[in-house]
This record gives C-alpha cells, structure tokens and sequence, in this order.
C-alpha cells in the first residue's frame, strides 16, 4: 500500500466548505520526512498497516509454500530442513509480526484516541518508538532468515532450541524487541483510556472496542515482561550455558514451557479480544441495534483477561507435569470459555429486530462468529484431559488455532479494516467486490481448516514435512483451500487499494456509528476535533438517519436528542 | 493413492474422526470426544441457527426499521451462562476421571524402556531384547518409560489413545493394555502393525521418526522375546553389525552409500587409509574400528568435528563390535 502516492482527489478536498491542508491527516504535511517522524497516531497506524501488512504477506507466501509441499506426503521441493525453517517462519512471523500488533496497533492506534474524542495518544513519543522498536525487530527477524534461517518452531522449546546451529539468538532478540513494542502500546492505551475520557464518558459508557482494547493492554503489561526474561535466559543458556534449561547441563527444559506459556497463553488473548472489540462495534453498527448485554460483554473482555492468566499448563498436559497440575489447569481451562461463549451469544441476540445491512463489513462480523464458534468448541476438546492427550500436537491443535486465530483475529481485522477504511483514507470500496471475496476467504478457509480436524483426530502429528499415506487426503484438501484462501485475501486487499485510486469519496458516517471517530470528517483532519465532539450512548442509533446526498448518516434534527447535536 | 479413491473416507460419517483403536481405555476417549462433539453441534447449529435467521428476517430492506426490543436481560445472561458451565463442569470431570485411568498403569504390568533419541526409537525388553520397532502382547498392560537421549520427543500410537513427551534428564511413564492382536504367529511379514509417531517436534528428521507396533497372542509374544534376544542365533555376524549399526544410532552420522552426515560414510572405508585431524594416516581395521567406538575422541578424521558419543561395554559389547566391524568390512 503505498500512501506517499496520495491519489489527487485529496487534494481537492471539497465538501464541506472551509477545507485546507489541516483538514486531512494525509496531506497535513508532506515529504518522506513527515511520515518517518510524525507523531499523530493516526500517521503512525497507518504506517503500522503497511508493516503488519508486508509481515502478513509475508507469512502467507510461506504458508502457501508449506501446503503446496504436503501435497502429496512425498519430498516435492523442499527438504526436511528447509520445511522445519519454513513452518517455523510462518508461525514466528504470523505471531509475533503479524497477529499480536494487528489490531491494537495498526488498527486500535488509529481509532482509539478518536473514539475518545482526543487529538491524539497519552504518549505520542512513545507512540512512535514502538513503532520503530517494531521495526527493529523486524529487521532481527529478517536478519535471522536471512543469516541461517531458524528451525525451533515459534515456541522455541529447549533442549531442541539450545542445540540446534540455526539462528536462535537474532531471532530471540527480535522477539525481545517486539515484545517493549508491545508493552508500549498497551501502556499508551491504559493510560490513554484511563486519563484521557472525556467528559460524560464513563467506564460504562465506553464503546466496547475501548474495553476490549484496554484488556488486552492489561495482558500486553503484565505478560509480555515474563517473555522478554524468558528469551534473555535463553539467550544466556546458547550463549553462556548457564545451565537453566538445557539437562545437559543441569537445567530443566520443562521449565522453559512454563516460562513460555505464562506469556503466550495469554497472548492468544491479546490477539482474540481485540478481534472480539471489532466484533462487537460491527454487529451493533450493521444491525442498527443497540448492542445486545453491554455490561456483559464488556466484564467478560476483563474476566477473559484475567483467568487467562491461570490456564498456561494446559500446553503441557502430555509434558509429563504432575497429575494434578494436570487436573488444576484443565478444571481452570474450562472457566475461560464461558465469558466468550457469553460474547457470542450477546452479539446474536444484537442482530434481533435489527435492520441488518450485508455491507462487507459485516459480513466479516458474520464470517467470525461462525469461525470463532468452531474455534472456541473445539478447544473443549483440548482442554479435556482424555481426548487432549490424543489431539495434543496434532493437526486438530493446528486447526483450532487457526479457527480462533485466523478464523477469528484475522477476519475480524479484515472486517475492522473494511469497516474503518473510508475513515481512514476517505474513500468508498466496491461492496460487492468486497462482499464476493469474504466469500472466498470463508469458503477457502474453510476448506483449508476443517480437514485438519479430521486428519488430527485421527493422528497425524503437527510440524511433519512427511506423512504417511493414509492422511494424504485431508492434505490435499486442505492446500486447495489454502490456495483458495490465498486468493480471497490478495482479492480482498486488491479491493481496498483500488479504492484507494478509484473510490467514491467518503462521508463522514458512511455507516451510521455512533461511536466518536465517526463525527470528524472522512479522512480525519490533523487533530481529529476543533471541539470536543459531545458523548451519548455509543449504541443508541435512533438520531442518525440516511442521507441520498452524502451517501451516509448525518444526525436527524427532528430526532429531539441532545446526543451528537451541534 | 489417488483424491478420488479415497473420499469414501470422508462420507463415512461415523468413523470419520477416529481410526480403529486398539486399547482398553481408547472406549473412554472416544466416548467423550463423541460427548463433546455432539455438544459442541448442538450448540453450534443453535447459535448459528438463530443467527441465519435472524438476517433472514431482518435484513435491510425498502420499508424495513428495526424495532425496539431490550437490550438487556438478567435472566437470559445468567440462563446462557449456568447451562454451559454445568455442561462444561461435566466435560472437565469425564475428561479428569478417563485422564486417571490412562495414566495410572496397574502393578503388574510387563515393563518396557523406550529410549528416543534423534530420530529414532530403541525399545528395551526386561529379557534383554532390543528393538527399532515396538512389540507387545495382547490383553496385558505394558508400562512404557520413557527417556530420551538429546531432545524432547513424544511418543504417540494413535490407535492407542495415548501419548507421553520423552525428556531428557527425567523418567516419564505411560501404559497400555491392547486389545487386538496385529496379526497372526511371530513373524512380523504377517502383521499389519500399528502407526507409532514422534508428536514433539525434534529436528530434520522429526517427520521420519516413526516406528511399528506388532500386538502378538501371549504365546506368541513371548517367543518373539526369546528370539530377539538372541541376537546373534541364526544370523551372520555383518548382519547383526548391520542390526547393530541401526539400532545403536550410527546410522544418524555415518550413511552406508558415500553421503556425508556428520561423521564419515562407511561405505568402502574398510582397509583403506584416512587422514586424521593431527595430519597423520591411519588404516581402518579392527582395531581403528574399536579405538572409535571406546575412544572416538583419540583419532579424529581431518573435516569433521570430535562429536561422537563413547560407547562403554555395557553397550556394546566386544562381540558386537565385532559384529559390526564385520559390517563395515562387507560394504564394497
Ligand atoms: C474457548 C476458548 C479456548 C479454549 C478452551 C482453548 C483451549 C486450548 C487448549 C487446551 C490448547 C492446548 C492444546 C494442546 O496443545 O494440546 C489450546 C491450544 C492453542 N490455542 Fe486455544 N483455546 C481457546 C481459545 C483460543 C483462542 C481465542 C486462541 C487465539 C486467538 C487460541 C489459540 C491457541 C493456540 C495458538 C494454541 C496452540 C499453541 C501451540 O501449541 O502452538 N485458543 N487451546
Ligand atoms: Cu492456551
């Protein structure tokens, strides 16, 4: 995507009257320069965007890679070597590059502060620094690829990580890097939310998105710092043999799970909650109905938030951990599908009596709860004791994160982009061509997916380059979905850069939310308000109506609501 | 194997999750995989359900409003709530009590050590047997412990239902009772044996370390113990080198065909003069051969690094260097 090529329409900013440069973010200033060392959050999120972007990218040609090789069960071009470097990427990047700041950077930068009415983040500098610690490390990553790759796989488990020759340490600098990237963020937005309300918004007259965005700036705090020791001691282990997790050496390499998973359990969370803020603006928004059990929806973001904490165990029940570890982690696994099982039955009864609109959006919103309700059944499965010790490090774990993290975090990213895109860069989509290609994603995924569910019941392993012949047809399958999947996602980002050529101009409500962001125009100008918009309801719609002539909502007059009148 | 050949599979409904198992506590397992499963459709057809529906009937449309219901309801969230956590209440107490019985092996079972190590499996019978693949008795539970030699590795019989990790630096346990044999008599040709998988990821050959699990009748097993454990009965002594050279792991560095791993290749090595690290010479013989195996670190072949394990008598016996020095001597 590249933004410096700002299509001419910008500069004739029209409608509307007294419009020069401060009234679009884009064109604000100009020059490499103004991007590199801005500080508005809405500059730094799209630059956010473009990263995640490539890293997604990125990750996804090696997906492809790796499904075109399990084709057949057979060496087609790579050889063990190079498959065990090439899923290890993908997992390492889609994870750490990709997922964990999709939406709360990229997405939650540029929304948040204008959800609250304010100029900009607590923290702009800070802002910025995350980004470029982002980038930094990025560049470790690449480095570590391109300077003897890395086979560990994203959990880098010890002894396998302390003795193989590939490039640990770079990576695992990356990782610490990415990981004060992701404490910036978080901080930024606790403090952000905590201190920057404005007047008349209280906790719980906060958009859901808020809440699910400061729980997860909750978990990105309090874990991320457990992961940053965990990579260094590690690093000490390759380097110093310090004699912490290598048994050679005296160490315990079971503790490095433990160690691991305290973060990246809850780090699935930080990748879920977000998605499950979108989630919860879009169905309400297209629905034209006020969000169905607020007060629930929004307790459980931070009930997910904290018993995600107390679950990790449940990556280690065939570790040989104690029995009744075993039992303790399993019993607490079950308490954290019940607030999202919460989440998803307010959102359908949200859609009751509505006036639902299929925009592109939605239809996303839809694609999730389908895809997160397999995602979230199926980990019932692996949090039950007897059948996890059959599924654990099989492809049904493969195809249960992917419903959750794929299924879930990327189509509701997907959905959150499409939805605040004319936003963002001022610009209408061809709905229909979005429409069409969140079909093929949900189809593509689907078929790439739920084979594995299938094959993994019946015992094929995860991270295998070979396989025997009986699973060849769920293999197959599922790279036809892939590379079906493949193409919904080229389609769907080919939609929005070419509106960003060829788009209707955007109004300032294309959608009828009534959530802050809405009510400057579309694209934003520099400092999002003059005057601090007013707060009401965030889901009560019934002052918004269409207008043919903007092409979106503007406030009724005759509606008699003091909310968001001028 | 071709696509099509193979979709009958998948329209078998019934089986389409599970393949045959062969254990007693695999009837628990699957069992509660159905549970949840039929659960978990229930469920998902509801809420799935009730969502098609609610865009049929409410999607926009010309002279369509939506209409004013509560947006809240106490009693709904607490129904939605307490149902699926007494459900799931139960699912975690089937799943716990099942979980017992698979890890809780009886006194008197027979024993077995497995030694993973990269990438492949050494299984040890308490009469002295050793074997690459897995060979148990039917209807008798076998306790397995578990060890590894570098690192961590899993082993994992889907027909059994079970798995365990193999840590390094610690002893972990599992036990099964199978319940059909594989085959008839002792010879293996007449089996149609079981998958057994590595399910922790351990490097290259994570994917290829996989071995075969052969269930005898009693009699039966109890005769294929007595005659892997004499291994040298009725076998030439390069044979059980060969036996030997796979099974004690020289084959993961030393290949037979003149490919280099990370030891030299045995392939026409025999008789013939090496150079070593210091610069010196030295023919391969005898007692090069044991000087390796004993003492790998004294001689060093120039090019490769120092990094082969010592083998002490007790695993290796005089005979069985031997045996394979034999071996080597018969690869031209
Ligand atoms: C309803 C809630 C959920 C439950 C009960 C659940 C349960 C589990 C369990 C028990 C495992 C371990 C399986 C094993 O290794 O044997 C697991 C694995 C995993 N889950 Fe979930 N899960 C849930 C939701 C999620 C969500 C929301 C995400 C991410 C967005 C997620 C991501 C993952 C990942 C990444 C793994 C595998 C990690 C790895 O081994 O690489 N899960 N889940
Ligand atoms: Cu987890």
């Amino acid at each position: 995507m590249s933004v410096g090529a700002t299509p001419d329409r910008f500069q004739a900013a029209d409608a509307g009257g007294h419009h020069d440069r401060e009234d679009n973010y884009l064109l604000a200033s100009s020059g490499i320069g103004s991007w590199l060392f801005t500080l508005d959050h809405k500059r730094i999120g799209v630059m956010y965007l473009v990263g995640i972007m490539a890293s997604f990218f990125l990750g996804g040609i090696f997906a492809l890679v790796l499904r075109a090789e399990l084709f057949t069960g057979q060496k087609l071009f790579l050889s063990e070597d190079a498959y065990n470097q090439m899923f290890t990427l993908h997992g390492a990047v889609m994870t750490f590059l990709f997922i964990i700041p999709s939406i709360p950077a990229a997405l939650g930068n540029f929304v948040l502060p204008m959800m609250l009415g304010q100029k900009d983040v607590a923290f702009p500098r800070m802002n910025l620094a995350s980004f470029y610690l982002w980038v930094i490390g990025a560049i470790f990553f690449l480095a570590a690829i391109i300077f003897g790759g890395l086979d560990t796989g994203w959990t880098f488990y010890t002894p396998y990580s302390v003795t193989t020759n590939t490039r640990v340490i770079l990576a695992l600098l990356g990782v610490f890097v990415l990981g004060f990237s992701s404490i910036f963020t978080g901080l930024n937005f606790v403090v952000t939310i905590n201190t920057m309300r404005p007047h008349g918004m209280t906790w719980f007259k906060m958009p859901l998105f808020l809440w699910a965005t400061y729980a997860t700036a909750i978990i990105q705090l309090l874990a991320t710092p457990v992961l940053g020791i965990t990579g260094l001691l590690l690093i000490a282990e390759r380097a110093l043999r310090i004699g912490i997790f290598d048994p050679e050496i005296g160490g315990d390499p079971v503790l490095f799970q433990h160690f691991f998973w305290f973060y990246s359990h809850p780090a699935v969370y930080i990748m879920i909650l977000p998605a499950m803020g979108i989630i919860s603006e879009l169905v309400a928004v297209f629905s034209r109905k006020h969000i169905f059990g607020y007060r629930f929806i929004a307790y459980s973001s931070i009930a997910i938030a904290l018993l995600g904490f107390l679950v990790w165990g449940h990556h280690m029940f065939v570790s040989g951990q104690s029995q009744l570890a075993a039992v303790v982690f399993s019993g607490l696994t079950f308490s954290v599908s019940i607030p999202s099982a919460i989440k998803v039955f307010n959102w359908t009864s949200t859609m009751y009596k509505g006036s639902i609109s299929l925009a592109t959006p939605m239809c996303y919103a839809l694609a999730f709860i389908f895809l997160f309700t397999i995602g979230g059944l199926t980990g019932l499965f692996l949090g039950a004791l007897a059948t996890d010790v059959q599924l654990h490090d099989t492809y049904f774990v493969v195809a249960h994160f992917h419903y959750v993290m794929m299924g879930g975090t990327l189509v509701a990213f997907v959905g959150g982009l499409y939805y605040w895109w004319p936003k963002m860069f001022g610009v209408m989509y061809n709905e229909n061509a979005g429409r069409f290609f969140s079909l093929i994603v949900f189809l593509g995924f689907n078929l790439t997916f739920f084979p594995q569910f299938i094959m993994g019941s019946r015992g094929m392993p995860r991270r295998y380059a070979r396989y025997v012949d009986e699973f060849q047809i769920y293999h197959q399958l599922s790279t036809m979905g892939a590379f079906l999947l493949g193409i919904g996602m080229v389609g769907a980002i080919a939609v929005l850069i070419y509106s960003l050529y060829r788009g209707k101009k955007a109004p300032a409500n294309p959608w009828g939310a009534n959530t802050l962001e809405w009510m400057c125009s579309s694209p934003p100008p520099l400092h999002n308000f003059e005057t601090p918009p007013p707060v009401g309801d965030p889901y009560d719609y019934s002052n918004l109506r269409y207008d043919e002539r903007e092409g979106g909502y503007v406030v009724d007059p005759g509606s008699g609501k003091k909310t968001y009148s001028h | 194997m071709n696509l099509l050949s193979n979709l009958p599979l998948l329209a078998d409904a019934g089986s389409m999750f599970f393949t045959p198992s062969n254990s007693t506590f695999a009837g628990e397992v699957d069992g509660l995989f159905d549970f949840i499963y039929w659960l978990s459709v229930f469920f998902f057809v509801l809420i799935i359900g009730v969502m098609v529906y609610f865009v049929l009937a409410y999607y926009r449309r010309p002279g369509h409003e939506p209409q004013h219901s509560s947006s809240h309801n106490n009693l709904l969230e607490i129904t939605w709530s307490v149902i699926p956590s007494f459900l799931v209440v139960v699912i975690f107490v089937m799943g716990f009590t099942s979980y017992m019985n698979i890890r809780t092996p009886p006194d008197d079972a027979y024993e077995i050590n497995v030694v993973a190590r990269k990438w492949a499996w050494l299984f040890k019978y308490p009469n002295g047997a050793e074997s690459e693949n897995l060979h148990i008795p039917v209807g008798r539970p076998v306790r397995f412990i578990l060890q590894s030699e570098d690192v961590i590795h899993n082993m994992f019989v889907p027909a059994f239902r079970t798995k365990m990790d193999c840590v390094p630096g610690r002893y972990n346990e599992i036990w099964v009772e199978a319940t059909n044999v594989t085959g008839t008599g002792i010879n293996p040709e007449d089996h149609d044996p079981l998958w057994l998988f590595c399910a922790e990821y351990c490097g290259r050959d994570h994917s290829n370390m996989k071995a075969q699990v052969y269930v005898y009748e009693t009699g039966d097993f109890d005769a294929w113990a007595v005659k892997a454990a004499n291994l040298y009965e009725g076998r030439t002594m390069a044979e059980v080198g060969e036996i030997l050279y796979k099974r004690k792991g020289c084959v993961s560095c030393h290949s037979v065909d003149g490919s280099r791993k990370a030891g030299p290749s045995f392939k026409a090595g025999f008789g013939v003069a090496h150079k070593m690290a210091d610069g010196s010479e030295v023919e391969m013989d005898e007692n090069y051969i044991s000087e390796s195996i004993r003492n790998p670190r004294a001689k060093v072949v120039a090019g490769y690094e120092p990094v082969m394990p010592v083998f002490s008598s007790s695993q290796l016996s005089d005979q069985d260097i031997t045996a394979i020095a034999e071996y080597i001597k018969s690869l031209k």
